[in-house]
């Protein structure tokens, strides 16, 4: 490893980079950051929309057009596979939400770990942590939603007694009523925590490879080593780099399917 | 790290995110894309219609034309036996007025054969009488007689 005295140690070098810039105390402590750029990124989505859609060609679409509605048709596909036809007029654009917004929130995770922190730092902001789905609050905020959705598209489909119903019989009939009510009150919650979770886990990991790979040459002096840790460090970077792509995607994927699939369950009258 | 009041504007930024995207990106754009669907089809459609009509179209046309062949070949065959008849009519008119012609000449033929025999009477006659005058003004004798009469009827 490098140098352990300069640049403040390894250990405060990450316990800075995952400190959030924030407002507040506990509770109400409002981390500026994670809002900025999942508000920055939404904004970004929202705008390259309002640019397609300010030239929609119906005929002859344009290279951008022809992008999004190839994501437009997979999400399509995405819901019509689940629901067979008749999804709430929810389901798509919260979908292709999930899709956008979360990949994009993900990408940040590809900039250069310092990169935008040193930026910040020179403008005079301490902390900065750049992406948004590293923060619990934004996947359980995505995942609560969709947790809200389904048991008002239950309620909806079942009734509310036979959303209790379903809390009383199942998964083991009628003689275990205490056992089943447990049983499912686990499985339901399961449902957000662990979507929301899932995305935070693996984003949380990602930047904490790059960080510790940004380890390597920290705060190292021009000396012997550093010709062999440079070059591992590129290898490394390059190469987590690659497969992080690949998450990152398919965690926004995820996301999505699940979301789909969630409330898609929630329609299904009988589950036994 | 932990839960907080960052989670509430989170939820308000998701929900608000999705209805943007609702509003500026699904609705239009699926919109479109329903729209073009649909031209599609009606366009696969009318193409399909269309040849079904070119098909119809060129069914009538072979009718049609197989049914003026067959007008024209009754009309030709009509003249022909149009053609025929005024022949035959002519033909007949000819024979009749040949035949008309030659009865004609005919009568014209016994009319002076009559005439001419009627003159030959007459001169007969004449003759006759010629002889008997010179037969009377000589002696006349059952012998003369006889021999002027069938020196007449000789001359007949």
């Amino acid at each position: 490893m490098a140098t352990e005295n300069a640049g403040g140690g390894p250990v405060e070098y990450i316990q800075h980079h995952l400190t959030n810039l924030s407002v507040g105390e506990g509770f109400w402590q409002l981390n500026l950051d994670t809002v900025f750029f999942s508000i920055l990124l939404g904004a970004v989505i929202v705008l390259v929309a309002m640019r397609i859609g300010r030239s929609l060609r119906a005929e002859t679409p344009n290279g951008l057009q022809n992008a999004v509605e190839g994501v437009l048709e997979f999400v399509d596909d995405q819901v019509r596979d689940s629901f067979g036809g008749r999804a709430p007029k929810i389901v798509a654009p919260l979908a292709l939400t999930i899709l956008l917004w979360v990949w994009l929130m993900n990408f940040m995770d590809l900039i250069p770990v310092d990169l935008l922190p040193a930026i910040a730092s020179g403008l005079g902001i301490e902390y900065l942590k750049v992406v948004p789905t590293t923060d619990l609050n934004t996947t359980l905020a995505m995942a609560l939603f969709v947790f809200a959705l389904t048991i008002y598209y239950s309620i909806k489909v079942k009734g509310l007694g036979g959303y209790i119903k379903m809390f009383l019989f199942h998964p083991f009939g009628k003689f275990l009523i205490p056992l089943n009510i447990v049983m499912t009150t686990i499985d339901e919650l399961a449902k957000p925590i662990s979507l929301a979770l899932r995305l935070f886990g693996n984003m949380f990991a990602g930047e904490l490879v790059f960080l510790l790979i940004a380890l390597l040459t920290l705060g190292a002096s021009i000396s012997a080593s550093l010709l062999i840790w440079f070059p591992l460090q590129v290898v490394l970077d390059m190469a987590w780099i690659a497969f992080h792509i690949l998450i990152i995607t398919l965690q926004a994927f995820i996301f999505m399917v699940l979301t789909i699939v969630y409330i898609a369950m929630a329609h299904t009258l009988d589950e036994h | 790290m932990s839960i907080s009041i960052t989670l509430l504007a989170q939820l308000i930024a998701f929900v608000l995110m999705i209805w943007l995207v609702n509003k500026y990106l699904w609705a239009p754009l699926s919109a479109l894309m329903e729209a073009r669907r649909k031209k599609i089809a009606d366009g696969l459609s009318a193409s399909e219609r269309g040849k079904h009509e070119l098909k119809l179209a060129q069914e009538r046309s072979t009718e049609l034309l197989r049914e003026a062949k067959d007008k024209a070949n009754d009309i030709i065959a009509q003249a022909n036996s149009r053609s025929n008849q005024i022949l035959e009519e002519a033909r007949d008119n000819a024979k009749t007025e040949a035949e008309r012609i030659v009865a004609q000449a005919n009568t014209e033929i016994d009319r002076e054969v009559n005439r001419a025999k009627e003159e030959l009477r007459t001169q007969v006659a004449d003759v006759a009488a010629t002889g008997a005058e010179r037969i009377l003004k000589r002696e006349v004798t059952d012998k003369d007689h006889e021999s002027a009469i069938s020196d007449l009827i000789a001359r007949i």
